[in-house]
């Protein structure tokens, strides 16, 4: 790998030396994202390649990795050499700066939408015909119903997951905590598996046939419908979810350290303009740019949103008080 | 041409011999057959044509189209780089180890034999997340190599390290056993004679050891190719950089791609296969050579 790194730079600098040859750069970017965002940014990274080509003349490569959301931040923390990261929630990017000093303290007032260029929610899949009859959350608590959910302590999806059903407890029951710890308990002796990523769950449930009901992302849940098939599954709105806000930020000290500061922040400021928003939207992803979002209206279910800020109190309360050690998870999954 | 029938002679007897040992009746020895067959169709053929089909579904053209993709050749580049840097490391230390434990007394020795195991005792994860603690931006020595622009996890020497690791034991644990069996009298008599060390390892030791050691470096590669606990702790899942087979495979089966995540699991169970082909051939070869080395020891 460090010969051809070499060879590179050679090339490079060849080129650089020799006026009558091309001065396009070759750039590569990694980008550390969570798992369900597979699909949405192979199309993404093509699109900006050939933007920034127009734009500057140079070509750009967009290295990917995916996993759980916290399991990659904690893979940049020790050292994936990330130069921009596209997490499902915010405290995972935070984690980075805390333990690692990676990223400023204010990153998430970089970009518009509190970093988060489309946002997503919660959705119930089940299979076809719904032969359990589940409706809504209060269902998953039933006996006998089954599950599918990954690990809240390295899944993104896991956490807005459980706080999506948290929250549809607190509101059931005159926000009386103690009532809503119960409800989750009960969900969670229905969960057979906890798989580390959203995606590793989706197979679980999709693939290996195993569980009643999946608690996925809308657009994960949306796509295993287009990939597998309308006829095997159908997604159930529940009466209350939780905006779901997955961020992007650069990582400083990456970028600073391979010089691609400019090409990175293009990067994630492109995935607000009209052509970022329309592929987030065919992925799945709920646009935030206005026209983009009216256009694909009719794609996405109108569901009663309650937002982290305002239940929990945002992600650094909730993280302690219920994904932390020893927090509320840990005490009801161990029961 | 008196020794050349005396060989046969002796082979014959040892069929004869052979053929007596069995004496159950027929139908025991088609139902032991039979079960053993039915276990080995059911496990090993079965998935294994499941593989390929899996692999040829969507016909020739997407077979061979997912394995020349970029990701999936720069996958199985790196598969090949770590086991060809895994196997001669290991063939080193495995010889010197078994060397020495076998052939030499000090103190400690039983503290080695249990070093040398301790890759089979402990899981591939923690074996990787040894290499995280060490290396990691956060561990030990991770400012420093950052400093310096070294990278050894997410990167290439992460996974070739994670695969020394898993493998060392194979070669030492295969020799250790064979070397002791045959003792020091060999060597010991070559010391008297003269020879120095490095001829006696060259002309006495390995000759002795040969088919023992080509079979320990035929598992030392099998499970270096195969590795994936270990190698996915330290890989990062860069596409198109750190990603080996095993990893691709499973990537691949996650993002619904399944005829190619067995296309390129179809090339694993190929290359098992051929290493399989390897072990069954260094074995009928090393059974030949100690039969052929007990006959010279009767005749003489």
């Amino acid at each position: 790998m460090y010969t051809k790194f070499s060879i590179k730079k050679w090339l490079v600098a060849i080129a650089l030396a020799s006026p009558l040859l091309s001065l396009a750069a070759d750039i590569s970017l990694l980008n550390v994202s969570y798992d369900p965002t597979r699909e949405l940014y192979v199309e993404y990274n093509a699109a900006f390649a050939k933007h920034w080509k127009a734009k500057t003349g140079d070509n750009v490569t967009v290295k990917q990795s995916h996993g759980g959301s916290g399991k990659q931040a904690r893979g940049v923390i020790d050292g994936l050499p990330a130069d921009v990261v596209t997490l499902a929630l915010s405290y995972d990017i935070d984690e980075i700066g805390a333990k690692a000093k990676l990223t400023p303290k204010d990153w998430q007032k970089r970009l518009p939408h509190n970093s988060s260029p489309y946002t997503s929610t919660i959705v119930l899949l089940v299979r076809k015909g719904n032969p359990k009859g589940i409706k809504d959350w209060n269902d998953l608590v039933k006996p006998g119903v089954s599950v599918i959910t990954p690990n809240p302590k390295t899944s993104g999806g896991a956490r807005w997951n459980y706080l999506a059903a948290y929250a549809y407890a607190l509101k059931q029951n005159n926000n009386d905590d103690a009532k809503a710890r119960a409800f989750v308990g009960k969900l969670f002796k229905n969960v057979p598996v906890l798989d580390s990523g959203a995606r590793g769950s989706t197979t679980t449930f999709v693939e290996r046939g195993i569980g009643d009901v999946f608690i996925s992302w809308e657009n994960e849940a949306f796509l295993a419908q287009k990939e597998l098939g309308p006829d095997k599954f159908e997604i159930v709105v529940p009466s209350l979810s939780i905006l779901a806000e997955p961020p992007v930020t650069m990582i400083d000290k990456v970028v600073d350290k391979r010089k691609t500061r400019a090409v990175a922040q293009a990067y994630l400021e492109y995935l607000y303009s009209e052509e970022g928003q329309e592929i987030a939207a065919k992925n799945y992803y709920r646009p935030t740019l206005d026209f983009v979002a009216k256009k694909y209206e009719k794609q996405f279910p109108a569901i009663n949103l309650i937002k982290i800020d305002d239940v929990f109190g945002g992600w650094q309360k909730a993280q302690k008080i219920h994904f932390a050690d020893g927090g509320v998870f840990d005490a009801i999954y161990q029961k | 041409m008196s020794t050349i029938s005396v060989t046969q002679h002796s082979r014959y007897q040892a069929k004869v011999a052979r053929s007596r040992a069995t004496s159950e009746p027929a139908w025991i020895r088609w139902v032991l057959i039979a079960i053993a067959l039915a276990f080995l169709t059911l496990f090993l053929f079965i998935p294994l044509a499941a593989v390929f089909t899996e692999a040829l579904r969507k016909g020739f053209d997407t077979y061979i189209n997912a394995l020349v993709d970029p990701d999936a050749l720069s996958a199985i580049q790196l598969t090949l780089i770590a086991a060809a840097i895994a196997l001669p490391l290991n063939l080193v230390f495995g010889v010197a180890a078994a060397w020495a434990i076998a052939k030499f007394d000090f103190k400690g020795k039983s503290i080695l034999i249990t070093l040398i195991d301790l890759p089979f005792a402990v899981s591939p994860v923690v074996a990787g997340l040894i290499y995280v603690l060490i290396f990691g931006l956060q561990g030990w020595f991770g400012e420093w190599l950052l400093d310096h622009d070294m990278k050894v996890i997410f990167a290439i020497p992460g996974i070739v390290l994670a695969t020394v690791f898993v493998t060392f034991p194979f070669i030492a644990r295969e020799l250790i056993p064979l070397m002791q069996a045959q003792g020091k009298d060999e060597e010991e008599a070559a010391l008297v004679l003269g020879a120095s060390g490095w001829q006696i390892l060259w002309r006495v030791t390995l000759p002795n050891i040969k088919w023992g050691l080509l079979y320990g470096m035929i598992l030392t590669n099998a499970r270096a190719m195969g590795e994936f606990g270990a190698v996915s702790v330290v890989s990062g899942h860069i596409r198109g950089m750190t990603n080996t087979m095993p990893l691709l495979v499973e990537i691949l089966y996650n993002e619904y791609q399944y005829a190619a995540a067995f296309a390129v699991a179809s090339l694993l169970a190929l290359l098992a296969l051929v290493t399989l082909a390897l072990k069954t051939f260094v074995e009928w070869q090393a059974a030949k050579n100690a039969e052929e080395t007990e006959l010279a020891v009767m005749q003489s």
